[in-house]
């Protein structure tokens, strides 16, 4: 890179700063996941113009996790670079929520899947990039208005295949019915994220719930979609449990730089 | 070009003209002032700060946008350039200057409309566009994502072009 970023590092105790740290990998972890399940899509999209939509979305959604990533090995200052964090960790080791690394499905699992999702980070940058970390605040007011184009693009479709013909109701009701339960993580503090809720580096994601519960309910409404009830919510995502899948799209993601270790373009 | 070494060393003004030398590696009738990245110049003696924003997170031109001006600069005999890349405050299609905007629609791609306001605004209806090819404003939105993460891809009702749009951001 021949550019420098002017990183700041907030000035906070040894503890508080390696779980800043683990934060910052858990908001770079999901963006890099999601943003390459989405890329998996390109050049099988549907029609091109959605293809063209699901690959900027992931353009958008790796420029934000190197961001992030960036940021994370400024917090470890033990030399790594943005590159081994995200090529060079193990599954265990990545923090992201059970949502995003699942498969792509049919195309109605990627939208439901992009919509849970979008919902939440919309909500969850306007927080950020109020909140008391100023390069977190950086990223985040970066990241807000591409996020808005996202959810307004996954929440039209989310509106159209559940207003739409049999088939793609009866597929986005498969969707949703294989997905919700993966969205409770994304509102779940694990403990890291309960101890910088304290500090008031992560958000309150109770006064943020109400906003995602409301924008979903106004899209499924619209899509004349059920909000599903009291469905089993499963986490660990965050806390490096995950599902299988992850393991699969990590050999895929990181077999270059495995192989052919410390290769650059 | 080679630097003469009898010519004084550039000053802050002259530097800002040879940024505007630098194009968009994907819009190439703009130049990076008219897009607003350049957000200051900075010198110290002999070393140049110049320090740019992306227009979005993914963007891959920055890269080449960097590299272009490092070429540009040291051209002129500034060796010893520092490109600083800054995100907040974060970019907007306000900062493009009105000439950018006009070379945008000569070039065929429609210009941002009023950036302020709507982005953020997920229920609102999308901004009525003038064809670049035709003039005509009855046009119809294909898609918000178009061939660069910056476009938006419509199509104009009446001459039937598809054309970019420059999103508001």
């Amino acid at each position: 890179m021949q550019e420098t970023h002017t990183i700041v590092v907030p000035d906070v105790s040894a503890e508080v700063r390696q779980q800043l740290l683990d934060y910052v990998l858990q908001l770079a972890d999901t963006s890099l996941i999601l943003a390459h399940r989405l890329s998996e899509w390109c050049g099988h999209g549907p029609i091109l113009e959605q293809d063209l939509a699901m690959a900027n979305i992931s353009l958008d959604l790796l420029g934000e996790a190197r961001s992030y990533y960036q940021y994370a090995a400024e917090l470890e200052g033990r030399g790594r670079t943005e590159d081994d964090l995200a090529y060079l960790r193990s599954a265990v080791e990545y923090r992201n929520p059970l949502l995003v690394e699942q498969p792509n499905g049919d195309f109605a699992h990627t939208i439901v899947r992009q919509f849970l999702y979008d919902a939440f980070h919309y909500h969850l940058l306007l927080q950020l990039q109020a909140g008391p970390d100023q390069q977190l605040a950086a990223i985040a007011e970066k990241s807000v208005k591409e996020a808005a184009y996202h959810v307004k693009w996954s929440a039209e479709w989310i509106i159209r295949l559940g207003d739409g013909t049999n088939e793609s109701r009866r597929r986005v009701e498969a969707a949703i019915n294989a997905l919700w339960r993966y969205s409770g993580e994304l509102t779940t503090p694990s403990a890291t994220e309960q101890a910088l809720q304290q500090a008031g580096f992560v958000p309150d994601y109770a006064a943020i719930q109400g906003q995602i519960d409301e924008h979903v309910a106004r899209v499924f409404a619209e899509a004349t979609l059920p909000v599903p009830q009291g469905v089993f919510m499963q986490k660990g995502g965050k806390t490096g449990r995950h599902s299988e899948h992850l393991g699969y799209l990590l050999a895929e993601l990181q077999y270059l730089q495995r192989t052919y270790p410390g290769l650059t373009w | 070009m080679t630097p003469n070494n009898n010519s004084p060393f550039p000053t802050e003004d002259r530097i800002w003209q040879l940024l505007e030398e630098v194009s968009d590696p994907e819009v190439p009738v703009l130049s990076i002032l008219d897009l607003g990245i350049v957000r200051g110049v900075r010198l110290e003696g002999e070393e140049v700060h110049v320090t740019i924003t992306p227009t979005y997170s993914g963007c891959p031109a920055m890269n080449t946008i960097a590299t272009d001006i490092r070429l540009r600069l040291l051209a002129e005999g500034i060796t010893k350039l520092h490109i600083h890349n800054q995100l907040s405050p974060a970019w907007t299609t306000a900062w493009m200057s009105e000439a950018g905007k006009q070379k945008l629609e000569a070039y065929g791609i429609a210009p941002p409309q009023d950036a302020t306001g709507h982005v953020l605004n997920l229920f609102g209806q999308d901004p009525v566009l003038r064809c670049p090819h035709c003039q005509s404003t009855n046009t119809r939105l294909i898609s918000q994502f178009g061939s660069t993460a910056c476009k938006a891809h419509y199509q104009c009702n009446d001459c039937l072009e598809p054309f970019d749009y420059f999103k508001c951001h």
